[in-house]
C-alpha cells in the first residue's frame, strides 16, 4: 500500500517552443504512514511532482503506482484514487463556496455518494480533526479569519477519508500560532488515523519540526532523500539550491566553529538545548 | 511630526445584513497612536485578524479613518483633495506578486506610476532604469514577469513603488508566498532602500526572523498596539508574545530555553553571533 512513481518525466508544452522538462526521470516510493516533506525552490517541480499523487496530471513519461496499480492504465478507477488521495492547494481557502462551514465541508463526501447523515457525520469529524470551534459550523465561510478559512477548507478533503493527504504549503500566510496549530493537527491525525502526510513547505523549521523524511527538488529532480538530519547537513548544497537550512543548524555549526562540542545534526530548539546543555556540562567538569 | 502619524485612530468595518436593518460593527483599529520618524526601518507584527493590514491600508489612504486622524508627510488622510498626493508619498506592496504586476514587460510595469501622473516620458525611463537598479532587476528589464520567480516578481513591485520616488514604503507580508532565496532577495532591496535611500520602511511580516533589523518594532492585538520597542525590547518577552500568538526567531527561543535551564545568558538574543558569544563567555 503506497504511491510509487517510476521513472517519471513531465513536459509541459511538449514540441512547443516554450517546451519545459518540469520533472526529469524522478522515481520514488511513499510508503504508508510516513510524514514526508518536499522542499524545494520556486519552480523546482515540487507542485507538478504533487499533481501527479492523486492522477490530475499525467506524466509524459514513466508511470504513477498506487497500491501495486499503475493508475494511467485503462480501466483504473482515477475517481477512487483522487478519494484516496487528498490534494490541498495553496491558498485552499479561496475554494470555499457553500453557504455555510457544515455544507462546505459535506460537498466532498456527498459527491462520493455518501447518504446526508453520512455527510455530516464525517464533516463533523473532520472539523474536530483540524480544531473548528463548533459554534461557527453554520457560520458563512466568508465571516471566519484566515487560519479557521483553512482549516475548513482542509477538513473539506480529510471529509472524503483520504488515505493519503497532500498539503501544499498549508501555512503559508498564517500567524505563527495558527501555524503551529495546523501542523500540530496534522502531526495527532497522522499519528491517530495512521494517514500518510505529504507536506510541501518553504518553512525549514517547520519541516525539520514535523517530518520523517525530506525530498529535496532541484531543477525538475530530487537532489536530496533522506532524513531530516542528513539532509540539513548538507546546509551549503541546500543554499546553492536557493534553500537554507533551519536557523539551528547554523547556530549548531558556529558553536562548533569556536570550539563548543555539540551535535551539529541537531534540527530543533529542543535538540539544540539539549546538545548545548551536555557540551556545557562537559566543559565545565574539565574545568574543575 | 514624522513622515507617518496616528492620534487615536479608529477604524469600524460595517457589515449590511438587510436592508433598513442596523450594520453589524467590526472595530478593527481601536484608537491607535503612532509617530514614525522619517528614514526609519519599523516592523509590524501581529496575529491574523489583529488589525495590521487595516492599519497599513491607512497609510496610504486606501482606507479612511473612522474616528481619529491619520497623517502622511502632514497631510491628513481624510481630505479627499490630498489622496493622489498621499499615494504617491506612500506606496504599497501587498503579499501577493502576481496581484500587483500589470505590464507585459518589466520596465513597462515599472514605468506604469510614473506615466500615470503625467510624469514626460525621459524622466520616466531615469526612473525606471534607477528603480530596478536600486533592487537589482536591471538585467531583467525587458523580461516578461510572468517568468520571473516570486522574489523576482516583488521586487518588480517593489520597483515600480521606487519609480514613484516615495517617502515611504509599506509593505503587508511580502515575503509570505516566497522561498527562502526569495525573502533574502527582497529583503536584501528594502534594506537596501532604507539605508541608501534613507526610504523610511514599513514591513508588516509573521517571518520573526525579518524583524530583527528593525528600529522598532509594534505589536498589535485586538486592533491596538499591545507592546512597541526595539526588537531586542520586545524579543526579550518571549512569554509575552506567545500569549499574542507570535513567535520570536528560533536563535531567541534557543537562548530563553538555556537561560531558563541555568545558563548565564542575557535576555533577548537576537542573531547567531550574539549567542555564540554569550556561550563562550560563559562557564
Amino acid at each position: 500500500m503506497s504511491i510509487k512513481l517510476e521513472h517519471v518525466t513531465y513536459t509541459y508544452s511538449p514540441g512547443t517552443a516554450y517546451e519545459m522538462h518540469a520533472l526529469k526521470d524522478v522515481s520514488l516510493e511513499i510508503p504508508d504512514g510516513q510524514f514526508l516533506g518536499i522542499i524545494g525552490h520556486t519552480g523546482s517541480g515540487k507542485s507538478t511532482l504533487i499533481q501527479h499523487l492523486n492522477g490530475l496530471i499525467r506524466p509524459t513519461q514513466g508511470r504513477v503506482l498506487f497500491d501495486g496499480q499503475d493508475v494511467w492504465a485503462e480501466g483504473y478507477d482515477l475517481k477512487s484514487l483522487r478519494s484516496n488521495v487528498g490534494l490541498v492547494f495553496q491558498y485552499p481557502e479561496h475554494q470555499l463556496f457553500e453557504t455555510d462551514v457544515l455544507t462546505d465541508v459535506c460537498f466532498g463526501p456527498k459527491n462520493q455518494g455518501c447518504t446526508p447523515e453520512q455527510c455530516e457525520e464525517r464533516a463533523r469529524e473532520a472539523l474536530r480533526h483540524v480544531g473548528f470551534p463548533e459554534e461557527l459550523y453554520h457560520k458563512s465561510p466568508f465571516e471566519l479569519s484566515g487560519g479557521q478559512k483553512r482549516r475548513v477548507a482542509i477538513a473539506g478533503v480529510l471529509a472524503m477519508n483520504p488515505r493519503v493527504l497532500v498539503l501544499d504549503e498549508p501555512t503559508a500566510g498564517l500567524d505563527p500560532k495558527g501555524r503551529d496549530e495546523i501542523l500540530d493537527q496534522l502531526k495527532e491525525l497522522h499519528g491517530t488515523r495512521g494517514i500518510t502526510v505529504v507536506l510541501v513547505s518553504h518553512s525549514m523549521e517547520d519541516i525539520a519540526k514535523y517530518v520523517e523524511r525530506i525530498i529535496v527538488m532541484n531543477g525538475g529532480q530530487k537532489a536530496f532523500d533522506a532524513a531530516p538530519k542528513e539532509v540539513f547537513s548538507h546546509y551549503k548544497e541546500l543554499e546553492a539550491m536557493g534553500l537554507a537550512a533551519p536557523q539551528i543548524t547554523y547556530i549548531m555549526h558556529a558553536l562548533k566553529e569556536h570550539g563548543m562540542d555539540v551535535d551539529t545534526s541537531a534540527t530543533t530548539v529542543e535538540e539544540a538545548k539539549q546538545s548545548i546543555l551536555a557540551a556545557l556540562a562537559e566543559r565545565r567538569e574539565k574545568q574543575c | 511630526m514624522g513622515i507617518i502619524k496616528a492620534a487615536k485612530l479608529v477604524f469600524d468595518y460595517l457589515k449590511y445584513t438587510e436592508e433598513g436593518k442596523e450594520p453589524e460593527v467590526n472595530r478593527a483599529i481601536d484608537g491607535v497612536d503612532l509617530d514614525i520618524a522619517e528614514g526609519q526601518f519599523i516592523a509590524i507584527l501581529g496575529h491574523n485578524g489583529s488589525g495590521k493590514s487595516t492599519l497599513a491600508k491607512h497609510m496610504n489612504a486606501l482606507l479612511v479613518p473612522t474616528d481619529g486622524t491619520l497623517w502622511v508627510d502632514s497631510m491628513d488622510t481624510a481630505e479627499d483633495d490630498d489622496v493622489w498626493k498621499i499615494r504617491q508619498k506612500a506606496g504599497m506592496v501587498f503579499q501577493n506578486p502576481d496581484n500587483q504586476i500589470i505590464g507585459s514587460v518589466v520596465e513597462e510595469d515599472v514605468g506604469f506610476g510614473p506615466e500615470n501622473i503625467g510624469i514626460p516620458t525621459d524622466e520616466i525611463w531615469k526612473r525606471v532604469d534607477d528603480a530596478l537598479a536600486k533592487t537589482g532587476m536591471i538585467s531583467y528589464r525587458k523580461h516578461s514577469p510572468n517568468k520571473l520567480s516570486g522574489g523576482q516578481k516583488q521586487r518588480v513591485a517593489i520597483a515600480g513603488v521606487v519609480a514613484m520616488k516615495p517617502k515611504c514604503i509599506i509593505l503587508d507580508e511580502p515575503t509570505a508566498m516566497l522561498d527562502p532565496n526569495g525573502r533574502k532577495e527582497v529583503l536584501a532591496a528594502v534594506r537596501e532602500l532604507n539605508q541608501k535611500e534613507g526610504v523610511t520602511v514599513i514591513l508588516i511580516t509573521h517571518y520573526m526572523e525579518e524583524v530583527t533589523l528593525a528600529d522598532k518594532v509594534y505589536v498589535m492585538d485586538s486592533g491596538r498596539i499591545v507592546m512597541q520597542g526595539t526588537p531586542r525590547e520586545i524579543f526579550s518577552q518571549v512569554d509575552t508574545l506567545k500569549k499574542y500568538r507570535l513567535d520570536v526567531p528560533q536563535v531567541t527561543l534557543l537562548a530563553d530555553e538555556l537561560a531558563k535551564a541555568g545558563v548565564d545568558i542575557p535576555s533577548g538574543i537576537l542573531t547567531i553571533e550574539e549567542l555564540v558569544n554569550a556561550l563562550c563567555q560563559s562557564n
